[in-house]
């Protein structure tokens, strides 16, 4: 029997001591209707099938596409050292830190994690990490309004459009104004975006990078924001954020990001890693767990989780959030990247990817009738349009295991040929050549069969 | 032990990518650019290996310790699922790919485990649909209560609060805040959901109520039949927090029982690793009536036995998850499922009951145990007169033990909730009772622990000094 330590005979020196004849015995409180009429997992595999059916199911998956998919999850590099710490058995099988005097290690990295986040987004604060990027927004939104009282969010259009397809879900039985600001192609309208702000709001949020690859500065629309009384709202991608102007040069209230650039792999959508910082006036307001340095009996320095009166296993019904387990082993896989890295390779990442995506625009504008969407500064993300339906040319490459970007029409009406292409310092000059030269196939082959 | 800053030095480096031919300041202007570089630590790679292989021996961990936390189930985390999880087939896919026509081919493997899965659950839990998407339990929680909203919405009812027994864990009615409805407890008798206390509170205005079976205290809700059938009488809703599944594999299925939806904890009952604090995930099961609202996407098999995604469900209640869930999670769960089988996992939860029941036996001439008849996977247990528990969950850490659950469920005074998990042996039973023996009777069992890393720590100190970060040391 897979992992039960028992021998026969000890199983019956137990029953005995418990004073039941079987195992069977044991389960004598449920009633005979609710036992299952039939139960029908499957047969159990030994450990050499089950990995041998799993590498057969990991093959019909292709790792060897080349891919410029971003949008808002990318492909770097992970050091060999991050997955060697982080499967260490005790961090990985260890529990939630309640028990401060063995959990050291856990509360420690949680600690140098916050350090590190607040530090790269220059905030105050930080917390000990939730899901994902999406559920960061939404946890930000849902501060704010606790925060100002007040129930109307003015959002940016140019947010992460799954972000914001979470956001309403998740608001959806709340009494919430949720105002969306249409972006200016692909560029955020800060115009609309402040007349949109004012003594009704609760706060005002925008990305940066926004989807569209969209560099910009939030700082007016801040101090805007600040003098209606309402909160600002930014969302980051953390390796930009190793150049890009900080949420806290900018006086943003608070800073959200998912994390999954810094050492998560893209592992089909998840675990990901929800960051969330924000100014020390507003720590009582964040949600989850946070780590605080102390002193024990002896004098020694520790850490312990803190400020737990927002928890939910104290508060309950009137808890800052529900949330209990986290991300932790995804926030120390992101702490030991970061260490890895450090301030210059971090930069240096950034660097290669915003190099190669302007070699990538220069070459795919270069093609007839492709142009770049927009003049905006941009990162290591931008967005194309093209001459025909942006999905049908994806389509088209991915036959040959080439995806060049991500087809924004699906969340964007109106911008069906608009392409969003991402590159990291994975990939090479070489690569950005050969998407080039098939997308020239792609496009000539399309046009062809639409003239046809 | 040092923090990374402390041992940071001013220009050292560990992985460097190459150097590229451009800065930041050529390619963008000055005022989208941050002043200085991030203040990041800058040790060596060796530097670096040392002080997380340290900051590791801090831990206590599965691995090394014994783990009896009640509704944790903290049973062994199996190697080999951590090596199907890493398999670059898997951790190398970007999400999109699956949503893209062209690209979904590349995918299959992936969207086949998904699919798989979700039916794996159903066969387990007894319900018609999964949904993967919850990234925890306390998420799979929220996604429950949203899909008993949209399911009243959709029949035009006006339903505003969720009943909840008091021995519910605190997730169960943050969730239900959050979701928009009012909170009403209802008061436990000997232990259970008390169906009159229940008759007393269920009205028209009620949405659903949430149950935990067996409940917090270890105990078989066997007063389920008649909650249904009351429940059903005003159209409520049976939620099933599947917190102590691992109680009941093999032995009931919750689906068979009435409920309408269900979470399951896939860090605890499918004994993915905890973590030090998550990534878990918390799949969501739904009877026939509620898959209409499920989240999408949803994984379909087509004729010709190729997989994909389907956004087509207008009932649905949206995203939950910005992809399919915790993805890498669910890989090991899945691994687990086919390893342990029909009959593994009904052996799991045979020796899960067996353990609780001899640790209780063992225990009961040591601490005062309230309901002392036969448990399921856990049992509560109040310390002996003289003593706290908090002061007993320090003495075991001194030998070697994680603490239980302390002060948890609230109904109980001094409260240590005990759930040894079917991988524990004998021996280690025997042991912990020995040392309870002896760590009841320590004269200085206040002051415990004596010989972890750190020694009880200053919380009020922490709190009030608030120093969150290595700069807000003043």
């Amino acid at each position: 029997m897979p992992y039960i330590p028992h021998t026969q005979d000890e199983t019956s020196a137990m029953l005995n001591a418990v004073g039941v004849r079987t195992l069977d015995d044991l389960f004598a409180d449920i009633p005979a209707q609710l036992r299952p009429q039939n139960f029908h997992l499957r047969e159990g595999m030994s450990e050499m099938d089950v990995c041998a059916k799993m590498e057969d199911l990991a093959a019909r998956n292709n790792a060897k596409v080349i891919s410029f998919l971003g949008a808002g999850f990318y492909d770097h590099h992970i050091p060999k050292a991050v997955d060697a710490l982080a499967s260490r058995g005790e961090f990985l099988t260890a529990y939630t830190p309640y028990q401060p005097e063995v959990s050291q290690g856990t509360l420690q990295a949680i600690f140098e994690f916050q350090t590190s986040i607040c530090r790269l987004l220059e905030m105050d604060c930080a917390n000990a990490s939730v899901y994902d990027g999406g559920s960061a927004l939404f946890e930000a939104s849902m501060m704010a309004i606790r925060q100002t009282k007040r129930h109307k969010l003015v959002v940016d259009e140019a947010v992460n459009p799954i972000w914001r397809t979470m956001l309403t879900s998740y608001t959806s039985n709340l009494s919430l104004d949720l105002v969306i600001i249409p972006h200016s192609n692909g560029v955020s309208d800060q115009k609309a975006l402040m007349a949109a702000v004012d003594e009704s709001c609760a706060a005002v949020i925008v990305q940066n990078p926004n989807f569209f690859g969209a560099v910009d500065d939030f700082t007016a629309l801040f101090e805007h924001a600040r003098a209606k009384g309402a909160l600002g709202v930014i969302s980051v991608y953390p390796v930009m954020q190793a150049v890009l102007k900080t949420p806290g040069e900018m006086k943003a209230d608070i800073a959200v990001a998912d994390g999954q650039g810094l050492g998560l792999p893209l592992s089909f959508g998840g675990p990901y890693l929800g960051i969330m910082t924000c100014s020390k006036a507003l720590v009582r307001q964040i949600p989850g767990r946070i780590v605080g340095r102390t002193k024990d009996v002896d004098g020694n320095t520790g850490y312990v989780l803190t400020l737990q009166a927002r928890e939910q296993h104290i508060r309950r019904a009137k808890a800052t959030s529900n949330i209990c387990s986290n991300q932790a082993l995804c926030a120390l896989r992101s702490l030991i990247h970061m260490s890895l890295l450090g301030p210059e390779g971090l930069t240096r990442t950034a660097e290669l990817g915003m190099e190669n995506a302007r070699y990538a625009a220069q070459q795919l504008s270069a093609l007839p009738g492709v142009r770049l969407l927009n003049n905006a500064p941009y990162g290591n993300e931008l967005a194309l349009v093209l001459p025909v339906n942006a999905e049908r040319i994806v389509n088209m490459l991915a036959s040959k295991a080439c995806v060049p970007g991500f087809p924004v029409g699906r969340y964007y009406a109106g911008m069906e040929n608009v392409l969003l292409v991402a590159c990291t310092e994975k990939n090479s000059r070489e690569q950005i050549g050969i998407l080039a030269e098939m997308m020239g196939i792609a496009l000539r082959d399309a046009a062809v069969s639409e003239g046809a | 032990m040092n923090t990374l800053f402390a041992d940071s030095r001013p220009g050292r480096t560990a992985v460097l990518p190459k150097q590229p031919q451009h800065k930041a300041a050529d390619m963008l202007p000055a005022n989208l650019l941050r002043h200085a570089k991030p203040r990041l630590p800058e040790l060596s790679e060796l530097g670096v290996v040392r002080h997380f292989t340290r900051l590791s021996h801090r831990n206590y961990s599965v691995d090394a310790n014994f783990y009896p936390l009640g509704s944790c189930t903290m049973k062994y985390n199996a190697k080999f699922m951590e090596a199907v999880a890493a398999l670059p087939g898997f951790t190398s896919l970007h999400p999109l790919m699956g949503q893209m026509q062209g690209a979904s081919q590349y995918t299959q493997g992936a969207l086949e485990v998904l699919w798989d899965m979700e039916h794996l659950l159903c066969e387990l839990t007894g319900m018609k649909a999964f949904t993967l998407q919850p990234m925890a339990g306390a998420q799979g929680e929220f996604t429950g209560v949203m899909l008993i909203a949209a399911y009243h919405r959709d029949k035009g009812n006006k339903k505003t609060k969720i009943l909840i027994p008091d021995a519910a864990h605190g997730t169960n009615p943050a969730s239900a805040a959050l979701a928009g409805y009012e909170v009403v407890n209802i008061p436990s008798k000997d232990g259970m959901v008390d169906p009159e206390a229940l008759e007393a509170a269920l009205d028209d205005d009620v949405a659903a109520l949430m149950m935990t079976c067996p409940n917090t205290l270890g105990l078989f809700e066997n007063h389920l039949p008649v909650i249904v059938e009351k429940l059903r009488r005003v159209d409520a809703l049976l939620y099933y927090d599947g917190a102590n599944m691992n109680a009941i594999m093999g032995k009931m299925r919750v689906g068979d029982a009435g409920f309408d939806v269900v979470h399951l904890n896939l860090h605890k009952t499918l004994g993915t690793p905890h973590g030090g604090g998550g990534p878990g995930s918390g799949p969501v099961g739904v009877s026939s009536r509620l898959e209409p609202f499920l989240p999408v996407s949803r994984v379909e098999k087509q004729p010709s036995g190729e997989f994909s995604l389907s956004y087509d469900k207008p009932k649905s209640i949206g995203y939950i998850a910005p992809f399919y869930g915790n993805f890498g999670v669910v890989l090991k769960a899945y691994a687990y499922l086919l390893r342990l089988g029909t009959s593994g996992v009904t052996r799991a939860s045979e020796y899960a009951v067996l353990n609780a029941n001899y640790l209780r036996k063992k225990l009961e001439t040591i601490l005062d145990i309230p309901y002392n008849r036969i448990c399921m996977h856990e049992f509560v247990a109040s310390a002996p007169e003289g003593t706290r528990a908090l002061d007993i969950a320090k003495g075991m850490l001194d030998c070697g033990v994680h603490a239980p659950t302390v002060y948890f469920p609230l109904i109980v005074p001094e409260c240590l909730m005990f759930e040894p998990t079917e991988t524990e042996s004998k021996e280690t039973l025997d042991l912990l009772a020995d040392q309870l023996a002896a760590i009841v009777k320590a004269p200085d069992l206040p002051n415990a622990p004596f010989h972890t890393p750190v020694r009880r720590l200053d919380e009020t100190f922490a709190a009030r000094t608030m120093v969150l970060t290595e700069d807000m040391e003043s």
